[in-house]
């Protein structure tokens, strides 16, 4: 009888109870939407400040003061230290190695164009294909400078081409594809370097060739790194030696910036590494605003739906005070009219919050697409979780619907006097 | 006269009552029915200030992170061309440029010699303002008197690794300083020594050579200011950087669009969330509708009944909501950007319109159903 009921209900009344479903549905969907972005967000936008390039430097210990001014390289290339070009990917190695967006070294070398002439050449990897163990990955300026516009072509790796600073390039006019003397070897321009900064006054060529230029093959003078971190905290802030035991690995697996430059200290011998502050702490107030923004939104998002759904569920239970008025002038007890309604409720909620989930996580998904091009993916943990939140919504919804419908006398209620 | 007076009066006898009583009839179903209409009302003014909320943080978004973004540090440079320096009125023409939509920082550098010999780079700038400009150095003490310097951590290393006062030479002439602090921002800085402009002068004789310019605002209006500057220092070179003007705009770009998603997922949950309210206030006035019906009422009265009805509660929803709204996105703002965002009351005739249009839809919806029914069935209670 009871089920009997809840099926001719569901059946009879399509109108209203396509109502709620929809309510619970829309509802359903757009918290499971809103929760996937709002925990996902971060993530996100740490990958998108990543264009503002490198966030960590990788010295040699041993390492004399850098002498730059308005991107001209002063120091004596015989002067200071040199990293290995051998244990760069290593950096593949280390702990936190998935976090690594990318990397590039640097090899700044005077050279002289001739007419007296001083001009910087730095040495770098355009978009290096390396190995580590088993694994191939790509790295370079073109993933983690994503600003470096080039008119003209990339030089490959392996190649002896160079592109030439937008500035230097006016100043001795050449464009791409001309040829320029360096240090009496010609060079192909493969391009014009447009980055808005120092760069603009360089000669950006493949490190083989600056090493050659130099005299010391695989030598490198600073290492640029391109990390996801996790915004800075106390503990982030803390001295790994005073550190002991548990903490330590607790600060060592965290991705703090702290933590990778210790990592890559570890894999590259004789190396310093730091975290470029302009970068890296801007990064974190930025990130930890656009978290909170998402999470207040989250918060109005989840409230509106809730309120969407109790204000459909206590709507359609209060549109059948006749019903209760019938059962209870059948002699029905309170419980098992509350029963029915709750049953319908429960059905409701699990059948229009599968829906929404479902619906939810393709949104999301589409989110990701569209405004981040990549996935956002839901964790199936979410579901039970949010098919509970769904019940109780809709119960908390309906409860005082119920009760209120109950309360009325049934002589009025069957009179149709509501 | 007597003719006319008296027409007057049936005119005016014809529609007053009828006014009066319409607008009877609307009070009492509000004051009759309180319970009933306070859900209605409260659902309105919920989804009228969620609404208001987001379309105020969506507009105001944009200029709170501006406003973070301007902790990078200058988005301009201005350095003198090739073989020429920069005139010495370069920064008061770039300070009237700006106004107070930013700040300019001069830089000079020159390569001194520390007392054994070693080649450092020195730089003569306002700390004052470097201190403003460049939140992320990590300075152990600004500079406060005379003849102090702010060492980087790695030159400190070398001239003075106990913190003791040393000696620089440039081009013959020796200055004395005390290391007040050391600054960490694992770049270039770090390798450097900074003084302030004036003693910098006094002891080298160089002039700035590199203007940092912070310009605020959104991308067209920097875009404009260094327009503005090149046309003010035809001897300089402005040139906008890139790297953070890039990352900034890349960063805001995204964040708006996932705003403006969220924003309407939320607003269509709120009209929602009104028009299950609504149509169920309608709905279940049938009996009402019926007997106006009965009684002889038009489908046009009746119909204009229950529009007004929606209206009203539209546009009180709505501005009790605009109200609410502009509260809680000024909280959210204080909460989250420390900065409260300034009400936009151009948002306000946009929630007005929206709300009237979702609360007259719920009107109309039963409407056109209760409209195929005879009264009679509706007042049987079928």
């Amino acid at each position: 009888m009871f089920l009997r009921l809840v099926y001719e209900s569901f059946r009879r009344q399509k109108r209203r109870k396509l109502l709620a479903g929809i309510a619970i549905t829309l509802g359903v969907g757009v918290a499971t939407a809103m929760i996937a972005v709002a925990t996902d967000i971060g993530d996100k936008v740490s990958r998108e400040l990543r264009a503002l390039g490198a966030n960590l430097v990788v010295t040699p210990q041993e390492d004399t003061l850098d002498l730059q001014i308005a991107g001209v390289d002063l120091k004596p290339p015989s002067d200071g230290a040199y990293l290995n070009e051998a244990d760069l990917p290593k950096i593949r190695g280390m702990f936190w190695h998935n976090n690594i967006v990318g990397f590039v070294p640097v090899l700044p070398v005077p050279v002289n164009l001739g007419g007296g002439k001083n001009v910087t050449l730095v040495g770098t990897y355009f978009s290096r294909q390396l190995k580590f163990g088993k694994e191939d990955f790509e790295t370079g300026v073109r993933t983690i400078y994503p600003w470096w516009k080039v008119s003209g072509t990339w030089p490959q790796d392996n190649s002896q081409d160079v592109l030439l600073g937008e500035r230097l390039a006016v100043s001795l006019g050449r464009k791409a594809k001309d040829e320029i003397e360096i240090g009496g070897q010609a060079h192909r321009v493969a391009g014009v370097l447009s980055t808005g900064g120092v760069e603009d006054d360089q000669i950006i060529a493949p490190l083989a060739v600056a090493q050659d230029i130099l005299g010391r093959p695989g030598a490198v003078r600073r290492l640029y790194v391109s990390a996801l971190t996790k915004p800075e905290d106390a503990f982030g802030r803390r001295d790994p030696k005073t550190l002991a035991g548990a903490e330590f690995d607790r600060w060592y697996c965290s991705p703090y910036v702290q933590s990778i430059a210790y990592q890559l200290q570890e894999v590259i011998p004789h190396s310093h590494a730091e975290q470029i502050r302009q970068v890296a702490q801007n990064e974190g107030t930025v990130l930890s605003r656009i978290k909170g923004l998402m999470l207040l939104i989250t918060l109005a998002a989840l409230m509106a739906a809730a309120l969407a759904v109790s204000a459909a569920m206590a709507t359609a239970i209060f549109e059948r005070r006749g019903e209760v008025g019938l059962m209870k002038a059948l002699g029905a007890s309170s419980v098992a009219v509350a029963a029915v309604f709750f049953a319908e409720a429960l059905l409701l909620a699990v059948l229009g919050g599968s829906v929404g989930f479902a619906g939810g996580a393709m949104l999301a998904r589409a989110i990701g697409r569209s405004i981040f091009d990549s996935q956002i993916t839901i964790d199936l943990v979410l579901f039970p979780i949010i098919i509970a939140i769904a019940v109780l919504v809709t119960f908390a919804g309906s409860a005082l619907a119920i009760r209120r419908a109950m309360k009325f006398d049934p002589v009025l209620a069957l009179r149709g006097e509501a | 006269m007597n003719s006319g007076a008296n027409s007057d009066l049936l005119t005016r006898r014809a529609h007053a009552p009828r006014h009066s009583m319409f607008l009877r009839m609307l009070l009492r179903a509000a004051v009759l029915r309180r319970g009933r209409a306070a859900a209605a009302l409260s659902a309105m003014v919920v989804a009228a200030a969620v609404t208001t909320a987001m379309l105020n943080l969506y507009a105001d978004v944009q200029a709170k992170l501006h406003t973070e973004f301007r902790n990078y540090g200058a988005n301009v440079v201005v350095v003198a061309k090739e073989g020429q320096s920069l005139p010495n009125d370069a920064l008061q023409k770039i300070e009237s440029v700006l106004g107070d939509r930013g700040m300019a920082v001069p830089f000079a550098y020159v390569v001194a010699r520390t007392a054994d010999g070693q080649p450092v780079v020195v730089s003569g700038t306002d700390l004052e303002r470097v201190r403003k400009l460049n939140r992320w150095w990590s300075v152990t003490a600004w500079p406060s008197g005379a003849q102090d310097a702010l060492v980087g951590a790695r030159a400190a290393a070398l001239v003075a690794p106990q913190g003791q006062a040393f000696d620089l030479s440039f081009q013959g002439r020796i200055v004395h300083l005390n290391p007040a602090g050391t600054v960490r921002t694992g770049s270039s800085e770090d390798s450097r020594i900074y003084l302030s402009l004036t003693e910098f002068e006094d002891w080298t004789g160089v002039q700035p050579s590199t203007v940092e310019v912070a310009a605020s605002g959104t991308p067209e209006e920097i875009g404009t200011t260094v327009k503005k500057l090149a046309l003010a220092l035809p001897e300089a070179d402005v040139r906008p950087v890139r790297q953070i003007m890039e990352g900034e705009a890349r960063v805001l770009g995204k964040t708006r669009a996932t705003l403006l998603v969220c924003a309407v997922l939320i607003i269509l949950t709120a009209a929602m969330c009104v028009l299950s309210t609504l149509m169920g206030w309608v709905f279940d006035r049938r009996r009402d509708f019926a007997i106006m019906k009965a009684l002889g009422a038009s489908e046009k009265l009746i119909g204009g009944f229950f529009v007004t009805e929606a209206a009203a509660l539209g546009a009180v929803g709505a501005v009790l909501g605009f109200g609410i709204g502009v509260g809680i996105a000024t909280w959210i703002g204080r909460v989250n950007f420390h900065a409260a965002v300034a009400p936009r009351f151009a948002v306000l005739p946009e929630v007005l319109v929206g709300s009237i249009a979702v609360a007259l839809l719920s009107a109309l919806l039963p409407m056109s159903l209760l409209r195929r029914v005879q009264p009679a069935t509706i007042l049987r209670g079928e």
